[in-house]
């Protein structure tokens, strides 16, 4: 069972998915938590498993889907992928466990387990075309959902969401298409697998188009600055849980491409780009910030605050060594825990008051004492308070890029601050001073089924601030493995100086594993 | 005195009409029987079709193994020419045919169906596409072309609708035109070659090095007008609409696949060696005309309101999409025009039979058309089943992986990428963004909106186990297309190659 566990972890919720429609509607919602919880602890059992000392690729799986044009049923985790399936499966039991939603039920379970399908596939897919089918096919439940529960203007919200992730990732299956041509022509066959294409060197002019063909398709996703109109009206419409497993989950799958594609396949290129892509980081982590700030709905606030945060992570991976990159995907996991703690907390308010408005509120310690004080943990967690989870990753990407370019991590640093102001003023608004509306004076503190989501994540935010090693050891090693690559097939000067050389032979022979 | 002409039985090869023979035997056989005893139920006529039809499939299957052994065979003074191409086609075509035919078994009654009538023309059009495939020959694809239209312009009028006399009309009308179009361009192609077999005449002009460049130009002018007729290519494209909209959903399905890749065969045959003959004015046009019709088909299905008209703008644009493949021109591209097909074939079935489960005899007031977009709203909450199908069928053809579709469609990109036409294949991408538009607009309406009760009633009245079954097939081929496509491209490219294309 062991060197299947992964396809088990991949289709296991699809099957549980189509057993559901059978389930009757009052008991769903349990069938949907139990089936998220094995589901979690077959991810768990996974982590066990997982050999921290090798940096290649782990459980590979293979089985031919079209041989005659090299397309290959090709699975395998590494550090990276690890956690970021943990932080799937773990939202999607949460989410599911504290659903307040009602209309429906059995319907929203279905498609989340279907959901849940397409996330574990996507990031532990080794093949470039059954990354593409998870990475399509994870829109249609996510538009289903923004869709059929979200808000008043949910059809506009889910179907933008949509049309914009589709059209960039047309773009980079075009690239994918090229790739694997490329291959052809070097080697003679087709091939889709990713293992396959690192070891092809491109020519940089090559490199540079198809670097931006893969872009697209990620930097739409991610969302990043210009392409992130679409992430506001997808978070403002969508229902709780919606917003919840997009900001954790989804979103990863943009910047977790990046490290897995645009890095390691065109060194040249993203050296060439680094600084363009890091003025776009920067300029969405200040300005996302400060719209942030001029936001007068909750939930707005901390999407935008979820934007500005994905910019840092973006900073760190294009910092192209070793603390960048590992910080980058600490910072994913982080950000994932944190940004979807705060969306379940914004769920938790709306649930009571129907109103997500931050005017409406105010005072609210006084009533909610245990919501304030989760709020604030995760406000403090999201803001980068040391020895809270974000610290870890932020810092480390910070410290990466810093050695890139010093003038450029001044500037993200700040916005550091920035995000203090807005996160503090919007607590401020929220629960501090008198309780001014009527409707406010009763409502109920958080009860155990919200607590038995919220709990755990603080206990994640503060452990992890507190002793990030076993999660960030594993990351490190296979990011060591990642930048080696890079060095050693980097041609231009730039390129080559840019990116360290680790140098460890250890290092080398695991990465030779990994072909 | 004419000399008394000899021809030996054997070299006329007469074996190799038996698909077309078996198909017209067919055809008369339900003539007879209807003369000895009338008024027959018409599951015993689709019965009868179907069988006939099995028996076509069976021999083209036995002429594919025949030509993988000893390749292309010719026949009847050389007007027959069973090669890779024509076999090919002729499986779309007999097998989309046996899916399509098995649509008459719904539960309510049509007037076509009590006509023994209408199965005989429909099998008398399949000889004629089969016809129209199966040779090199400028006359005999004319005479095949011309049989197969006029029963299909037939078989549309026969529903008996003021809407479905007028696309019978509109469509006798163009296809007329198209008709005089295809004879007038053989005809120049014929005045300076002085051959009507396509190869003949490729060898003639290269031989020439195309001296007669401007007669070349105004034949293909002339051809290119014609297929564009027939396949629905921007700015000959007007009929398909309307004619879509007057026919039944089943017969409109069919027009959407069989008629079709008939007419890519011989634009395939046709166009292929001009296009790789350098004539840069050619490929031009041919490129223009293709992104034109992806294009702007893409943008004209946004804003239809109907339903099966849509479908009809969407299959103008899979048509433009597919003669991507003719213009690049490489044995990848051909090989995928035909697994585009054929995954196609299963898809738009799927769809068309959905909207054919829930035909209404009369309209509503104030609908306007057989299938509006309202009547698919929160399809979800009264038939989830239902809506689950159609939402499958639109996904696939929107190219959305892991569906039927897709795999087609990253064929044909792959094709265009190895062909050199990069940019082609970035606008094949995007237009496939377009069209993701007007096919998520049907699952917004079954997914996201309230139901409206009064079409409530009229939804899956017409469906019979029969037609619930080749949803089933359809859904089927659709999701586990990905298991086909492997020995599917194995044998396509084996086919095409050999045939030399």
């Amino acid at each position: 069972m062991q060197e299947h566990i992964l396809s088990i972890l991949i289709f296991f919720p699809a099957l549980a998915a189509m057993l559901g429609f059978i389930v009757h509607k009052d008991s769903a919602r349990a069938f949907g938590v139990t089936v998220a919880a094995i589901e979690f602890f077959l991810s768990l059992w996974l982590w066990h498993l997982y050999d921290p000392m090798t940096s290649g690729m782990q459980f590979m799986e293979k089985a031919p889907l079209v041989a005659a044009f090299g397309i290959n049923y090709l699975v395998g985790i590494d550090g990276i992928s690890l956690f970021i399936i943990i932080l799937a499966t773990f939202f999607t039991m949460i989410g599911i466990a504290s659903l307040t939603e009602t209309r429906r039920v059995k319907d929203l379970i279905v498609t989340l387990l279907f959901l849940e399908m397409t996330m574990v596939g996507v990031f532990s897919a080794l093949d470039a075309i059954v990354f593409y089918v998870f990475w399509e096919l994870s829109l249609i439940p996510m538009l289903y959902i923004i869709g059929a529960w979200g808000g008043p203007l949910r059809i506009y919200a889910s179907v933008k969401f949509f049309l914009y992730t589709f059209t960039g990732s047309l773009v980079m299956l075009v690239g994918m298409l090229f790739m694997a041509y490329f291959y052809f022509q070097a080697t003679g066959q087709w091939s889709f697998s990713l293992l396959e294409w690192y070891r092809l060197i491109l020519p940089l002019n090559f490199q540079l188009w198809l670097f931006a063909a893969f872009f697209l398709g990620f930097a739409i996703k991610v969302p990043m600055f210009p392409f992130h109109t679409w992430l506001p009206y997808a978070h403002g419409q969508a229902p709780t849980i919606g917003s919840v497993i997009l900001a954790a989950i989804l979103l990863k799958m943009g910047t977790y491409a990046f490290v897995r594609f645009s890095l390691p396949l065109f060194p040249d290129a993203a050296v060439y780009f680094m600084f363009p892509i890091a003025s776009l980081a920067i300029i969405m982590i200040v300005y996302t910030a400060m719209v942030a700030y001029a936001q007068e709905d909750i939930k707005q606030v901390v999407a935008y605050s979820s934007v500005s945060h994905m910019g840092v992570i973006v900073l760190g991976t294009f910092a192209l060594n070793v603390e960048g990159i590992s910080g980058s995907i600490f910072l994913m996991i982080a950000h994932g825990v944190v940004s979807g703690a705060l969306f379940l907390l914004v769920g938790v308010v709306y649930d009571r008051r129907h109103t997500k408005l931050m005017s409406e509120f105010g005072g609210l310690a006084s009533v909610m004492p245990r919501y304030a004080t989760i709020f604030g943990i995760m406000m403090m967690a999201s803001v980068g308070l040391p020895l809270t989870i974000n610290f870890v990753g932020e810092f480390l990407s910070l410290l990466g890029f810093y050695k890139q370019s010093h003038g450029f991590t001044l500037v993200a640093g700040t916005a550091i601050i920035v995000g203090a102001i807005y996160m503090l003023t919007a607590y401020k608004k929220m629960f501090f001073g008198t309780v001014t509306k009527e409707e406010n004076k009763y409502l109920k503190d958080v009860n155990k089924t919200e607590l038995l989501a919220l709990i755990p994540l603080v206990v994640i935010t503060v452990w992890l601030g507190v002793y990030p090693k076993p999660i960030l050891e594993p990351i490190s090693k296979s990011v060591e493995s990642i930048v080696q690559l890079m060095h050693d097939k980097a041609q231009t000067p730039e390129a080559q100086k840019r990116i360290p050389n680790l140098g460890n032979p250890e290092v080398k022979n695991s990465q030779q594993e990994t072909h | 005195m004419l000399e008394p002409l000899h021809v030996s039985l054997a070299s006329l090869n007469i074996v190799t009409l038996a698909p077309m023979l078996i198909a017209i035997v067919g055809a008369l056989s339900i003539l007879c029987i209807d003369m000895i005893k009338g008024g027959l139920h018409k599951s015993f006529y689709v019965m009868v079709s179907l069988l006939f039809l099995l028996l076509d499939l069976g021999t083209v299957i036995d002429f594919g193994n025949i030509f993988l052994k000893n390749g292309p065979v010719l026949g009847m003074f050389d007007m027959v020419l069973v090669d890779g191409l024509a076999i090919m086609g002729q499986i779309i075509i007999v097998a989309g045919s046996m899916l399509f035919i098995a649509l008459a078994l719904t539960s309510k009654r049509f007037h076509e169906y009590n006509n023994p009538e209408y199965f005989s023309l429909f099998l008398f059009m399949i000889a004629g596409f089969q016809f129209m495939v199966a040779t090199d020959n400028l006359i005999m694809v004319f005479v095949g072309l011309e049989t197969a239209s006029l029963a299909l312009y037939a078989l549309i009028a026969l529903h008996n609708r003021s809407k479905s006399f007028e696309a019978a009309v509109k469509y006798f009308t163009m296809g007329a035109l198209a008709a005089g179009f295809f004879a007038f361009g053989s005809m120049i192609l014929y005045a300076i070659t002085g051959a009507i077999e396509i190869n003949q005449i490729a060898s003639i002009l290269a031989a020439d090095h195309y001296a007669n460049i401007g007669y070349v130009l105004v034949a293909v002018s002339f051809l290119l007008a014609a297929f564009g007729f027939k396949l629905s290519m921007v700015p000959f494209h007007t009929w398909t609409p309307d004619v879509y909209e007057g026919s039944t959903a089943a017969l409109a399905g069919y027009m959407s696949i069989v008629p079709k890749i008939a007419g890519f065969i011989v634009a395939m045959r046709l166009f292929e060696f001009l296009v790789h003959s350098g004539v840069v004015w050619l490929q031009v046009i041919l490129y223009v005309a293709v992104v034109v019709t992806m294009t702007a088909s893409n943008i004209w299905a946004m804003v239809q309101t109907d339903v099966k008209r849509m479908l009809a703008y969407s299959s103008i644009s899979h048509a433009g999409f597919v003669m991507a493949a003719i213009l690049i021109g490489t044995t990848q591209s051909n090989t995928a025009l035909f697994l585009y097909w054929a995954l196609l074939s299963f898809t738009n079935l799927g769809a068309f039979t959905m909207l054919w489960v829930s035909r209404q005899k009369n309209l509503l007031p104030g609908q306007s058309s057989d299938h509006p977009f309202e009547k698919f709203s929160g399809l979800i909450k009264t038939m989830p089943m239902a809506a689950i199908m159609m939402g499958l069928f639109m996904l696939s053809l929107a190219g959305i992986p892991p569906f039927g579709l897709f795999w087609g469609k990253i064929y044909i990109i792959a094709s265009a990428v190895s062909g050199g036409y990069t940019v082609l294949a970035l606008i094949m991408a995007l237009n496939s963004a377009l069209a993701a538009y007007y096919y998520l607009k049907l699952i917004v309406f079954m997914f996201m909106k309230e139901p409206i009760t009064e079409y409530g009633k009229h939804y899956l009245t017409n469906a019979s186990l029969s037609l619930k079954t080749i949803i089933g097939i359809a859904a089927i081929g659709t999701i586990f297309a990905v298991v086909a496509v492997n020995p599917l491209l194995k044998v396509i490219t084996l086919f095409v190659y050999n045939s030399g294309y």
